[in-house]
């Protein structure tokens, strides 16, 4: 069996992000903040790393500020390395900007990092599931299977909303994937695809190639549905916890699973941590009239209010009197004296000023933008 | 190999037992041990170096080091792991003329000569890991050489009765020192030294010299280097420091100085972002409050599972506190289960221990009628308690009950 080294792990940092406008509009899909203190790109890079992974490289297009500074030279995932390790692919060369149609386009800007790394193997991942993956057994399907292009699946029933957010796959008993859909709109037990592909090294280079000889830019419709029976692409289901993030609600949702403790084990294991950026603060603080149930809560936050069903990132500040309930409240935000926040996501800096209630429903929290004072 | 050579470098004395501290520095030196929820006491002096300038500091170890060396690593967590400088443990070493362990506080630092040295510095500031306090030393060595001092004493004004616990400065106001002495019955002054030095190099690399060579001298900073500049009236100066200083030797001040973090009061601040206390972060999703959890008045780091009911405690990361336990008035360190129906009050439980169903550890002083059988408990690192057993006020728990 190859050996993990011997895998070169890519992410894409900004696909989907039309699924989540309000919280990619000034950052990348893969540095959205997600369960009060991490960045979604945290979960596919911990999890190669934790498979055993030693190069990873992130593909970037655009509004990567917030992403590079998370990520730095990548120590906190250990791989700040002598070689290999961790590194960010800024769009280049490219006559329009940079700004890929697709990942095929995306992957010939980075040909030549793909070519150096000399891997035998390429483990392709978007940034925007939130799951714990072993991807050691994927690559043993892989070459078992002796595939082409191994597709990583979950299982799951699904609302036609959903199922037109993302890509499902028909696969059969043999694995063979035999049919892929973009964005069904179908309901029922689905298997969505979680934007992980497996190929080849050698492989990959050739269809990375090919593609920019023919103009096709789309991975998924240009290969996975065009190609679909001249290559050998399977399918490997993912039993695990997993989340698409493709909504605002489903960002929602996701947050919350966070706080059952059964998924909050199997996401955060203890030999598999997900690993983050260190931020070095203090301990979180409660105060004198501080009443706190059923939350997740970062470091340096102060809390002097009530607190319910609600994941708060770090820094937050909850003013006396003040409430929060079923709400997510990211980074160095302040709900100031008695004033409440239901129903809501609130993003970085936000002030709810004091005496103010925003209440949003539980099928449609409220969202307040970044750095905004109400 | 060539050395750059620095301004300044800081030796920070870490070998000590703090054996004040009994069952919490059976494991590990008294530098590491667990201080403010998720730091160890070593991150003040050395994120005060890093916040300070001062980029090589050479710790000293000795007594039981391995946590202090897997904990310091490569010091990249204070930004310490440089290419010319950073953190370097020392601990003693063999020679052709025989090995030796560090016999004083002073003989740490003599034998190192050879690695301050090599940076050729102008100043080496002495330092312990023994307190918690935010300082900037660039001041201090600022004042120094204003002061064209040899050498430069941190001070701190002590409430009279408590002079004589320390060693005590008599200071002109221009701020030279005439005279010091060591925990004296009768002091003089309330100027309190704080253990923290800046030194000429040269200077204090000949009294080292002379201070190894004397057989009868006990090889102590307190005791031999500062009496002995003093008498050969050499420059030195009292450096006065005001903000918020605590020795953490014993049970009783380790206790406190963990519940001064909850004290709005205290001028200590964790939060304030101008003089980050760096610290190795523990892996660990954010802590998570039950549904039937009730926290108030405390700390609580990341890692931590709460159900029971906290009050005035500082829990360090991992710790999970179960249904119906209590913990009041105490200190829970890394990675400790209280299980349902417990209560801890004023308490410190070490690491990675198991207080089982139904224990009772420690007592509130109220419902104590003779004040003298009352104290903090302790609970050693890696002890289980079992279900329903009793720690009195002031027990010192090192195994299994």
């Amino acid at each position: 069996m190859a050996s993990m080294g011997n895998v070169l792990g890519l992410i894409f940092a900004n696909m989907h992000e039309e699924n989540l406008p309000e919280l990619t509009k000034a950052r990348a899909m893969a540095s959205v903040p997600f369960g009060a203190r991490y960045r979604l790109v945290d979960f596919p890079l911990s999890s190669m790393v934790n498979s055993g992974i030693t190069q990873v490289g992130i593909i970037t297009q655009a509004k990567y500020y917030s992403l590079m500074d998370h990520l730095g030279m990548g120590s906190e995932w250990d791989l700040a390395r002598k070689t290999g390790g961790l590194h960010i692919l800024p769009p280049y060369g490219r006559s329009d900007n940079g700004v890929y149609r697709g990942r095929l386009e995306a992957l010939a800007g980075a040909a030549e990092f793909i070519h150096e790394s000399g891997a035998e193997y390429v483990i392709m991942s978007d940034s925007n599931v939130v799951a714990n993956i072993d991807f050691k057994p994927i690559i043993e399907f892989h070459e078992k299977k002796g595939a082409d292009i191994t597709c990583v699946y979950g299982k799951g029933v699904y609302d036609a909303d959903r199922t037109s957010r993302f890509t499902v796959l028909g696969v059969d008993d043999n694995d063979v994937v035999y049919d892929v859909l973009s964005r069904p709109s179908i309901s029922g037990e689905v298997k969505p695809a979680l934007n992980i592909y497996v190929a080849r090294r050698d492989f990959l280079e050739n269809i990375i190639r090919e593609s920019e000889c023919r103009s096709l830019y789309s991975f998924e419709t240009d290969i996975l549905q065009h190609k679909l029976h001249d290559f050998k692409i399977f399918g490997y289901k993912y039993d695990g916890y997993f989340e698409i993030i493709d909504s605002m609600k489903t960002f929602y949702k996701a947050n919350n699973d966070m706080m059952n403790r059964d998924i909050c084990h199997e996401v955060f294991s203890m030999n598999k941590p997900i690993y983050t950026k260190v931020r070095d603060v203090a301990p979180a603080k409660y105060g004198i009239d501080a009443n706190v149930k059923g939350s997740l809560i970062a470091d340096g936050c102060i809390i002097e209010g009530t607190v319910e069903n609600s994941v708060l990132f770090r820094g937050v500040k909850v003013g006396k009197g003040a409430v929060i309930k079923n709400s997510i409240v990211m980074q160095s935000s302040v709900i100031e004296e008695k004033a409440a926040f239901i129903n809501g996501i609130a993003d970085k800096d936000v002030t709810i000023t004091k005496n103010r209630t925003i209440t949003g429903s539980a099928e449609y929290p409220v969202f307040i933008t970044k750095g905004a004072t109400v | 190999m060539n050395h750059i050579k620095k301004e300044c470098v800081a030796m920070l004395l870490a070998g000590g037992q703090g054996s004040r501290l009994y069952a919490l520095t059976q494991e590990m030196a008294k530098p590491a041990v667990p201080y403010g929820g998720k730091y160890r006491i070593i991150d003040f002096p050395l994120s005060n170096c890093v916040n300070s300038g001062i980029d090589t500091v050479g710790v000293l170890t000795q007594y039981q080091p391995l946590v202090l060396n897997e904990y310091i690593g490569n010091g990249q967590p204070w930004g310490l792991d440089r290419a010319h400088g950073g953190v370097h443990v020392l601990p003693p070493y063999e020679t052709a003329a025989g090995k030796a362990w560090y016999s004083g506080t002073a003989n740490a630092i003599y034998q190192n000569i050879g690695f301050i040295d090599r940076y050729d510095p102008e100043y080496v500031v002495i330092l312990s890991g023994d307190h918690i306090y935010k300082m900037d030393y660039s001041k201090m060595v600022d004042f120094h050489k204003q002061h064209e001092a040899d050498a430069t004493i941190a001070v701190l004004e002590v409430p009279w009765e408590e002079a004589p616990r320390f060693g005590i400065m008599s200071a002109k106001p221009d701020g030279t020192i005439y005279e010091f002495a060591e925990k004296p019955k009768e002091p003089k002054s309330n100027l309190a030294s704080m253990g923290i030095y800046v030194f000429t190099w040269s200077k204090l690399r000949k009294y080292l010299i002379d201070n190894e060579n004397d057989e009868g001298a006990t090889k102590d900073f307190g005791k031999n280097i500062i009496p002995a500049m003093l008498e050969n009236k050499e420059k030195m100066v009292a450096y006065h420091f005001d903000g918020y200083w605590k020795d953490v030797g014993t049970i009783d001040s380790l206790w406190e100085a963990n519940m001064d973090v909850l004290d709005p009061k205290v001028p200590l601040d964790l939060l304030d972002d101008s003089w980050k206390i760096y610290s190795r972060n523990p892996v660990m999703p954010p802590h998570y409050a039950g549904p039937s959890s009730q926290i108030q008045n405390s700390m609580v780091a990341e890692g931590c599972e709460i159900y029971g009911m906290v009050d005035f405690a500082v829990l360090f990361a991992g710790v999970v506190i179960e249904e119906g336990a209590i913990v009041r008035d105490s200190i829970i360190m890394p990675n400790t289960i209280i299980k349902k129906g417990a209560v801890i009050e004023y308490s410190i439980v070490g690491e990675n221990c198991v207080i089982g169903e139904g224990a009772h550890i420690g007592e509130r002083p109220e419902l104590i009628e003779d004040k003298s059988q009352w104290g903090v408990a302790v609970i050693g690192h890696n002890v289980n308690v079992s279900d329903k057993a009793v720690a009195p006020p002031k027990a010192m728990i090192s195994k299994d009950i």
